[in-house]
């Protein structure tokens, strides 16, 4: 520092590590450190309140692979993942091609509307569809009985009550989904449209040809985005059902069931193993992806 | 002559409209599922429990939404937990502002040693589920910090976040010309005062995004303050909703009622800031 004013225009390069000094305090002290102990904890035979914590190697591991629970807890994110993935996907999809029309109305309006379930906590969003999907005198079955649909358990059934968490996932998230792929419809150069267009080619014709193709990269960040974020899903199922994520555990998934270790049984230790678990899983699948466009964007790189 | 006529006349009246009124339905119907769950919070909330129950239900609001809400403030300290949110929301959101924009100079304007790799490093861990480290950090605020119970818990470890970082490194990098940079260094502008007064104009709308970010994360926020937050006057709003949901029985007007006193807050913000926000999510994925 003494020596700022005579190294003239470079005085700035050394400033910078001090500009980023704060965020890296904060960022070692409470995002990484913890990663790297919740690494060391899943050794140990570790729980909060006591003082005889002991390594014992890879037991909460192997314990873990034969946890009935923890199978299932896997099988439910995935399905309650893809329940809620693919609508989603699909209505974004649908949403932000008919936003992105150039001469479309009060085009302000309809966008911010359909960001308002984002704004709303998912404690709240919990609290309303748990409401709505009430076995008895729920919104959602008086509605069906109504137009002569059978009565569903949405609580007590495997696939109706992942369907209803996946409903609460995609409610909220639609929205702000759509926004993302219409910004990236909005960066597509329009002479690609209008030279497909020249060409004859129909509007559908020009989503599946022109759009989809360009929209690949986002496709891409949105399903390894959404994967990171399905796999995190835990405040849906804890207010529709408890920490067992119903009564037969029918929904619940991989970070209820670490919330459930750690906190209601105090098994540190073994919540840490599942933590592992659930960031390995994501590893592997952000791997797969990547392998993925990159094999599609070589393909086309042959052309 | 006459078919010509004909079919000439759908064609333009395709060219002037474009827009098919099917178009307008189909937006109407998602606005409707997007408003919908919070009109049926206030149905409910104002509401009695056996109006709700009876069949068909009612389905438009009561009157007895005033009776609801002083019940929902003799359960729980509703205001402080509004006066708490509040508080920790700010101050988060100003000092995620102020440390991820200097960070995020440093690293969009400066050379250093080893920037590359620290950029990366960023990205990577923005990847890891974040979930992941809360087992830990609770460790650290029970054994090693005594910071249960203490606002400090939540405030410290969100003053500056790798997305607000790399949120406003991006925005100095595409918004801020190196040559202004260069032309006040050879002016002889402390480096400060370039950022303060150069730089901060410029990314100021992003950043008031950046802000609202995360005090929406903030006051949404669940998990780690139900861990770490115990006496009712320290609650933020969505633990004070949740100790609603009664150990006795589910008293669904009164738990709609927090719920919908938790949002209402956020949509009058909304009213203020839901363009910016639309602006500011269109804006993050083209970023990304």
């Amino acid at each position: 520092m003494p020596n700022r004013k005579a190294a003239g225009i470079h005085a700035h390069d050394k400033w910078g590590f001090l500009y980023i000094t704060p965020f890296f305090t904060i960022f070692l002290l409470f995002g990484l450190l913890p990663i790297l102990f919740t690494v060391y904890l899943a050794f140990f035979h570790w729980e909060l309140l006591s003082d005889s914590n002991y390594y014992v190697g890879f037991q909460n591991f192997s314990e873990l692979l034969k946890d009935p629970y923890f199978w299932i807890a896997v099988r439910n994110t995935f399905s309650i993942f893809f329940l809620s993935f693919i609508p989603q996907t699909l209505i974004a999809l649908a949403l932000a091609v008919v936003l992105a029309n150039p001469h479309l109305k009060f085009a302000t309006f309809w966008r911010t509307m359909l960001l308002i379930p984002w704004i709303t906590s998912v404690l709240a969003v919990g609290i309303v569809f748990s409401q709505l999907f009430g076995r008895e005198f729920g919104m959602i079955n008086v509605a069906m009985q109504y137009i002569g649909l059978p009565h569903v358990d949405w609580v007590g059934g495997t696939v109706p009550s992942q369907m209803a968490i996946a409903t609460m996932i995609n409610w909220r998230w639609i929205g702000y989904n759509a926004l993302i792929y219409l910004a990236a419809i909005l960066a597509i150069p329009k002479e690609l449209n209008e030279s497909a267009e020249i060409d004859g080619a129909s509007k559908w014709q020009i989503f599946i040809y022109v759009t989809i193709p360009q929209l690949r990269n986002t496709l891409t960040f949105m399903l390894v985005v959404g994967t990171i974020g399905g796999l995190q899903t835990f405040l849906e199922p804890l207010i529709y059902g408890g920490a067992t994520g119903g009564d037969s555990r029918q929904f619940s998934t991989l970070t209820l069931y670490l919330f459930e270790q750690a906190f209601i049984n105090g098994r540190f230790g073994y919540a840490a193993a599942i933590g592992i678990a659930i960031t390995i899983i994501v590893i592997i699948i952000s791997f797969i992806n990547f392998i993925g466009t990159r094999k599609i964007a070589g393909e086309e790189g042959k052309k | 002559m006459t078919q010509l006529l004909v079919e000439e006349l759908p064609q333009r009246a395709k060219k002037r409209r474009k827009v098919s009124p099917f178009t307008y339905v189909f937006l109407s119907i998602f606005t409707f599922i997007s408003i919908f769950p919070l009109y049926w919070l206030f149905v409910v909330a104002s509401n009695s429990n056996e109006e709700i129950a009876k069949i068909p239900p009612s389905v438009v609001p009561g009157s007895r939404f005033l009776v609801q809400l002083r019940a929902l403030y003799e359960a729980v300290p509703f205001n402080w937990a509004l006066f708490n949110t509040i508080a920790i929301g700010v101050v988060i959101a100003l000092s995620q502002v102020f440390f991820s924009a200097l960070a995020g100079f440093a690293l969009a304007k400066m050379k250093f040693k080893g920037k590359k790799s620290f950029m990366i490093f960023i990205i990577s861990t923005m990847m890891l589920p974040s979930q992941l480290g809360v087992i830990v950090l609770y460790l650290i605020m029970a054994n090693y910090l005594n910071w249960v119970d203490d606002f400090k818990a939540l405030v410290v470890p969100a003053l500056v976040t790798a997305f607000g970082v790399f949120w406003m490194r991006q925005t100095i990098d595409t918004q801020i010309p190196n040559e202004i940079l260069e032309a006040a260094k050879l002016d002889g502008a402390p480096i400060f005062r370039i950022f303060r007064s150069i730089v901060f104009p410029v990314i100021k709308p992003s950043a008031f995004v950046l802000g609202l970010f995360s005090f929406l994360y903030t006051w949404n926020d669940y998990l780690f303050p139900s861990l770490v937050l115990n006496s009712p006057k320290r609650f933020t709003v969505q633990i004070a909703i949740r100790q609603l949901n009664g150990s006795y029985t589910q008293d669904y007007a009164l738990i709609m009622c927090g719920a919908f006193m938790a949002t209402l807050p956020l949509l009058i913000l909304f009213v203020f800031v839901g363009k910016r926000l639309v602006s500011g999510v269109m804006d993050g994925a083209v970023k990304g």
